[in-house]
Order: structure tokens, then sequence, then C-alpha cells
């Protein structure tokens, strides 16, 4: 069993204070003792994306209602006072000095050569954090006209609530948690209800730049029972500035339901980069599909849902493998990174002054190249991975077509972007 | 909808108020395909449209002013190309793409999208952005039309109608085939837009006798002032649609750098009357003095603060203004402004359910949110050298 040293990151109050023995209850938490007499507030979306979306509706009131929980003081430090900066260079690396972030006790030991571990009940979850962590109920309307907000509402177990709660280790104002039936203690895991969830909270917040992350266990998961990550930033993250080369056409056939797979070029970090897809649904259930065949593997990864759910970026990672086996440099385990799905991103989130001042593109890169997988590796994972979906690799002249027309625009002028072929079935928005 | 065609409508009023009302009838005269949308109205609407764009697009003057460009593109745009010119908005750069619009009918077509801020040179803040379509037509020697297309072709030719034959050759050649193939900008295109560009910043600058406003498409290094701050908060601020103004806290007198159009609205102000002046030119004989204190005391503890205390409009009527005092901070980790939200109590009713407590924290998390980076994309004086 491969184990590593690791200072957890804290999540919730309650993770804090929590010893090993079960804490019993009166606590107004989670879980199914106190939810159903409760009242939370409510924001119930509707899944019909051709409904007119009020642009900000969901994010004023996700931002709001983190503005309240800082009012209260449940947050471990204001992350606003927090110096961050863009690291000069091509790439754009945000970097962010953050020394409150990491508990100061004894580091404890976590498994990390398991992806997929079973749900344990005495361990820390979601169902013990107290409601005032909670921001709002987040459920699916179904079809109808518009999505709405209830300031109050009794909590309907029967309905598997999902909640988005506070991070109270934050590393960006309104840094939060999406967390998937909350009642049903799934462990930390790809599902297609979740992904599904994950990427209509990202089309209804309707905003660029509000991003959803996922780590599985293996990856820098802190706690075993599925979430999912988000927060804002309003400049671009690395990753998405990237160029990405098209692997497969948008096929329309059963398995391939319109989805767009391409992989990362230019980034220290080798990645998969699914977008478009005939309906959210399909999106999600060919990213899910390509996540459950990593958990299958025992290969760890991360996931950055970008671009309002329309890009989803897939990094299956060896970090944590290779900390164990003891081939990290000491200079880098020194930093303290767990390079988790944000660190992929370009959003590293460093614990000492002096790595911040000398933080450099060039040790950034030096930091994320060590969590890719290798050339060879990433190819063999992105076979398990297309034969999972049951995608076939686009024939060789399509691709040669497309750098064709990418050199003919060189040529003609440095300032020329090559347009990509493409359909989209929703509208594009350009923020104000 | 038509837009209100009152004389104080900021859109009618954005460009005649800085030039001078002659530039609209320089600008008509240009032959090419154009928007100007002016950033520091929120939405970022559009405030003029040539010509040849409404005959190009199929809509009518009143059915854009107003509006923001996105209601050009639909399910054939290309996503990235939007992204593109998001962030070249953000970070006040021209940006050139192809890119594809729709029409009011809906067809779609390819256009040349060249797009430039308009900066003024005497303290680089950014005035107007205008973005310039050129249509693109398929030429000879590059990519064969789809059989669809060449269809088209074809029959206006057999029918012997010459100018209209190369009327229709322009028009469905510009559109993006079935198969999805794309059209190429070639040099013509990009020519096009270069001379379009020159022509307008011509026009601006030859009609500006009034104002004496010299503006250019580069930003030059001028003094820095409030006024470059605020055409970059103005562009990370414009979009939240809340009353309230942010104020310097390093400057002398606390003056207000930012205010918002809803802020304006609700007080009757206009944005010159109010930038640069401290916000106590609110109160009047009937505010409370121990809420002043206790604001000036929350400012000094670096905290925030939410109460309540009648305020005064510009013509003199007062009105009870829930109002909510928080420190905002940027990149740096210090305080950079106090946001200043007010909330008129009368028009709690009107807040969509939202209680008047949320309706502040959503303005006040919406405004942390942006100022956080705003330094990032706008390159401004040091920070540091502003942070207590």
């Amino acid at each position: 069993m491969l184990k590593i040293k690791r200072v957890p990151t804290v999540m919730s109050n309650y993770q804090e204070e929590m010893s090993t023995e079960a804490v019993g209850c009166g606590r107004n938490c989670l879980g199914k003792c106190c939810l159903h007499v409760s009242n939370l507030p409510l924001y119930t979306f509707s899944s019909n994306l051709n409904s007119p979306k009020s642009e900000s509706f969901l994010s004023e009131l996700l931002l709001a209602q983190w503005e309240e929980r800082m009012r209260q003081g449940l947050f471990r430090y204001d992350v606003t006072a927090c110096e961050t900066k863009v690291i000069p260079g091509p790439q754009g690396f945000i970097a962010q000095l953050n020394e409150g972030r990491h508990l100061k006790k004894r580091p404890t030991e976590f498994r990390v050569d398991q992806v997929l571990q079973p749900f344990d009940p005495a361990k820390f979850n979601f169902t013990k954090v107290g409601q005032e962590e909670v921001l709002f109920q987040f459920q699916n309307g179904g079809l109808i006209e518009k999505s709405y907000f209830l300031e109050r509402a009794g909590v309907d177990p029967a309905m598997a609530p999902n909640v988005v709660a506070i991070n109270v280790s934050p590393i960006e104002y309104g840094h939060m948690l999406l967390i998937p039936r909350v009642l049903d203690c799934v462990p930390q895991q790809i599902d297609q209800d979740g992904i599904l969830l994950a990427l209509h909270m990202a089309a209804e917040a309707s905003n660029p730049y509000f991003r959803l992350g996922y780590n599985s266990l293996g990856a820098f998961a802190t706690i075993n029972h599925l979430h999912f990550q988000a927060y804002y930033l309003n400049i671009q993250l690395p990753v998405e500035k990237a160029q990405i080369e098209m692997i497969t056409q948008r096929g329309l056939g059963e398995s391939e339901k319109g989805v767009k797979i391409s992989r990362l070029m230019n980034y220290p970090v080798r990645g998969l980069v699914f977008s478009e897809g005939n309906t959210i649904g399909d999106l999600a259930d060919v990213v899910s599909k390509a996540c459950i065949c990593l958990q299958q593997n025992n290969i760890p990864f991360n996931v950055l849902i970008s671009d309002r759910g329309h890009q989803i970026y897939l990094f299956p990672q060896c970090y944590a493998e290779k900390q164990a086996l003891g081939e990290v440099s000491q200079e880098l385990l020194d930093t303290q990174v767990n390079p988790a799905v944000w660190e992929i991103s370009g959003h590293i989130v460093l614990k000492r002054r002096k790595d911040y001042d000398e933080a450099s593109e060039a040790s950034a890169w030096r930091l994320l190249a060590e969590v890719s997988l290798s050339d060879e590796r990433f190819e063999e994972v992105k076979e398990y991975i297309f034969a999972a979906i049951g995608v076939v690799e686009s024939k060789f002249e399509v691709n040669n077509e497309e750098k064709e027309r990418a050199e003919e625009a060189a040529m003609l002028d440095g300032n020329m972007f090559e347009p990509v072929a493409s359909h989209f079935q929703e509208g594009c928005l350009v923020v104000e | 909808m038509d837009t209100s065609s009152s004389d104080s409508d900021p859109v009618r009023l954005s460009l005649t108020s800085r030039y001078s009302d002659w530039v609209l009838e320089a600008l008509e005269e240009l032959s090419d395909c154009f928007l100007i949308t002016d950033p520091a109205i929120s939405g970022h609407p559009i405030v003029f449209a040539s010509q040849s764009f409404l005959s190009m697009s199929g809509y009518s003057k009143s059915e854009i002013l107003g509006r923001n460009p996105r209601l050009f593109q639909g399910p054939e745009t290309d996503r990235g190309s939007v992204c593109q010119i998001r962030e070249a908005i953000r970070t006040r750069q021209s940006v050139q793409v192809t890119l594809v619009n729709y029409r009011k009918d809906g067809t779609p077509h390819q256009v040349l999208f060249h797009m430039c801020p308009v900066f003024v040179e005497e303290d680089g803040s950014v005035v107007h952005f205008f973005a310039i379509q050129v249509p693109i037509v398929r030429r000879p020697g590059t990519r064969p039309c789809s059989k669809g297309l060449l269809r088209g072709c074809r029959d206006e030719v057999r029918k012997g109608c010459d100018a209209h034959a190369q009327k229709v050759f322009d028009n469905v050649c510009s559109r993006v085939s079935e198969e999805g193939e794309t059209c190429m900008a070639g040099e013509w295109e990009r020519e096009r837009a270069l001379n379009a560009a020159n022509s307008i910043i011509s026009a601006l600058n030859r009609y500006n006798n009034f104002t004496g406003l010299v503006v250019s498409t580069k930003q030059c290094c001028g003094p820095r002032t409030i006024p470059a701050f605020s055409s970059c908060l103005n562009l990370s601020l414009g979009g939240i649609n809340k009353s309230f103004v942010l104020s310097d806290p390093h400057l002398p007198g606390m003056p207000i750098v930012y205010a918002s159009d809803a802020f304006l609205s609700l007080t009757g102000y206009s944005r010159c009357e109010v930038l640069g002046r401290n916000s106590r030119f609110l109160n009047g004989p009937g505010t409370c003095s121990k809420a002043l204190q206790e604001i000036n005391a929350s400012i000094g503890a670096e905290k925030s603060c939410t109460l309540r205390l009648l305020n005064y409009r510009k013509d003199g009527s007062s009105f009870w203004n829930l109002f909510h005092i928080s420190p905002v901070r940027n990149a740096t980790g210090k305080i950079a402004y106090y946001i200043g939200v007010i909330l008129d109590e009368a028009s709690k009713g009107e807040l969509n359910g939202i209680s008047p407590e949320m309706w502040q924290f959503g303005t006040v998390g919406a405004v942390k949110v942006a100022v956080r980076s705003l330094s990032f994309s706008c390159s401004g004086p040091s920070w540091s050298s502003n942070s207590r």
C-alpha cells in the first residue's frame, strides 16, 4: 500500500473539530437526523437550456450568500487579503501566497494507491457539516419556465437534495463545494448524474469566469464523499489559453453523441478536452464514461469544467504515486504544493513567501510537468478511454487538412487566428 | 425595443457628448460596416451602427442601439473567437478574428471582425470600442465553393442579370456552406479593415473641436490619474447592475472613483458631477450624525457596516438609504477601495424576492471578484505605491 504524508486542507469547520469518535447530533447538521426538519435556501434551476437566463441571477445569489458567511466569520481567513499575481510569461500562471490554507497540526497519512475507496461513515463527510456552512440547495426543476430562488424552503430528503456549501479554506473569493445527493453518501467518484449536475451549475451561473473542478482520490481529493469545487476568478486560466488539437471529429454516431475530443498542446500537463455534444446530457455521458474508465483502471485524475460548462478538461496524473515512490525532488516537495485541479489549471497556491517571490514560469512549468503522465503513458490511457467511450480516432487525412489550413493562415499573416469549423447547439455570449 | 429617445439617454449622447454633434454625420459618411460600443454604459451597448452594417445585418438602427453586440452571434459562431474578443475587451487591446454572425433573418455569414479600443490620448482611458465587420468573399484560387453555393451562382448568371448576379454571388459565397467549410479572410479583407479603422479614428478626431478630445487606437503614456482607473473599472464593473460607488481611501478626501449607472439614476447626478467628490454630498439636514460617525468608525477600523440613513438626491428630494459599506481588496491583498451600496428603502419590494441584505451582499461579492483581478488586466500604476 502506497502512502504519503500530507497536510490536508480543512474544508469544513467540523472537519477541524472532528476527532475519531462520531459526534452525536443536535448540531443542525446535514445528516438524515437533522435535514428533514430544516429549512435551507433553495435554488431550483430549469433544465431547459433555451429558457431565458438572467445572466447573473445564480452568480449574484452565490456571491451574496458567500459574503454573508464571511460576515458570520465562518472562514478560516480572508482570502481577499492573500497576495496574488500573474507570473510574467506567455502561459500567465497565477500564483497566490496563502499561508493559512494548511492545517498547522501533525500531518496525517492518506492512502493514495486506490482511486476507488468505499465510503466510510466514521471518517469526516459532508453530512457532518453544520447547516450554516450551506449556501443553498441546488435542485433540478425539470423543464420549468425559469429558475427561481427561495430564501427558506423545507428540505425534502426524498428529493435527494444537492447542496452548495462554503469551503472554509478558500483559494479565491466564492470558493464553494457542490455536493450532489448529500444524503446518499456517495464516495468520491464520478458518475453521470454528478457530472451532469456540475454542468448544469456551470451553465446556470452563466459566467465564463466561474469554474468547477474535481479531484479523484489519489489526485489530492481530501474527503471521500462526492463533491466538486468551484470559484470565481476574473482572468483566463493558463490551461484555458492553451492551444488544443482536435483528435476526433464531432462524430454523430451513437457513442460519440456529437462530442468533440481534443488534446492539450504546449501545456506542461497532458490532458484531453471534451466539448460540444448534442445535448448537455450527452456531454456528461461521454465525460463520465471517460472518468469511470480511469477509475476502474486505478488512474488518478482531475477534471476542470470551464466556459459555462462547454469545455471540460480531463487530466490523468501520477504525482502522488511518484511522491510515494520517492521520485519527486526535495525542492518540489518543500513547496508543499499538492497539484490538484486548480494548480494543474495554472492557479498555484503557495505556502511560503520565498516560493511566491521567486515564482517563475519555469518553476511553475517544472512543477506541473512532474504531475503529467509521460507521452507514452498518456497515449496508452487515451486508448483505454477511447475504447470505453466507443470512439475511433479520426482518420489521418482530417488532421492533416486542419494542419494545412493552420499553416496557410500562419503564412498569410501572423495576426490571423485560425477559425475552427464547429457547430454549437447553444448561443455564445460575450461578457459585457 | 426602442431605446428611450429622451435627450438624457446615455446611448444617444455617448458620441456627441464626447466629440461633437457633427461626428455622427461624419461617421455616417463612411461606407464600411462597423459598430461603436460604449463600455462605460452598463451592458457595454452599441451606440452607433453604420448604414452598411444595418444593410448587411438587416436590422434597423432602433433595433440594435442600446443592445450588446452578442445579439449577432448564434449557434455556428466559434466559441474560441468569442473568447478572444472578450479577452481583448478586458485587456483593452485590438483583435482581429474570423467570426460567424447572424442577420436579422437568421442567416449566418462570415466576417473578418476587427475591433479596436479608442484611447483618450491625455489620460489613457478607453472611451469606446469600435468593431468593423468585413464580409468574407470566396475568391477563385482558394477553396472551391460547395455544390450548394455554385448552384446559386449559376442560376443567377443564367438569368442573365449581371449586376444582380454579382451581388448574389457575393451574398451566397459569404455564407457558411452546408458542409461547414469556412472561408478564409485574405489580404483584401484585412486591408479594408485597417482602412476603415483609420477612417473612423480620423472622423472622431476631426470632430472633437468642441470637446478637445484627442483619441487614438494606441494607448499612450499619459499621467496616471483617476480617469485611467475609471476606464479599467468601467470595463470590469460595468456589468454589475446595482447601485453602488467605489471610493479610494488613499486619495485625499476619499473621493468616488467609480459610480454605477444605477447609482446615477437613483440619485439624479451625472457621472462627472460625482467622480472625484466625496460621497458626503448625499447627506443633508435630515441625515443623522450618529450614522455618519458609525460609517467613519467602520472605515477607520477597516470593517464593514450596514445602516439606514436619510440621503438626498440632486433635486433635493430625500430617501431612506439602506446603506452598506465594506472594504474591497485588490490582488495585493491590501484594501484598494471602499464600496458603498445604496438601496432606496422604498424599492425594497422590487428586488425579485431577494432580501435587501442579500441584494447588498450580492453587489459587494460581485465587486470584490472584479476588483481582485483588476490589476491583472490593467497596466496601471504600480499598485504597491497605492496600498497602505
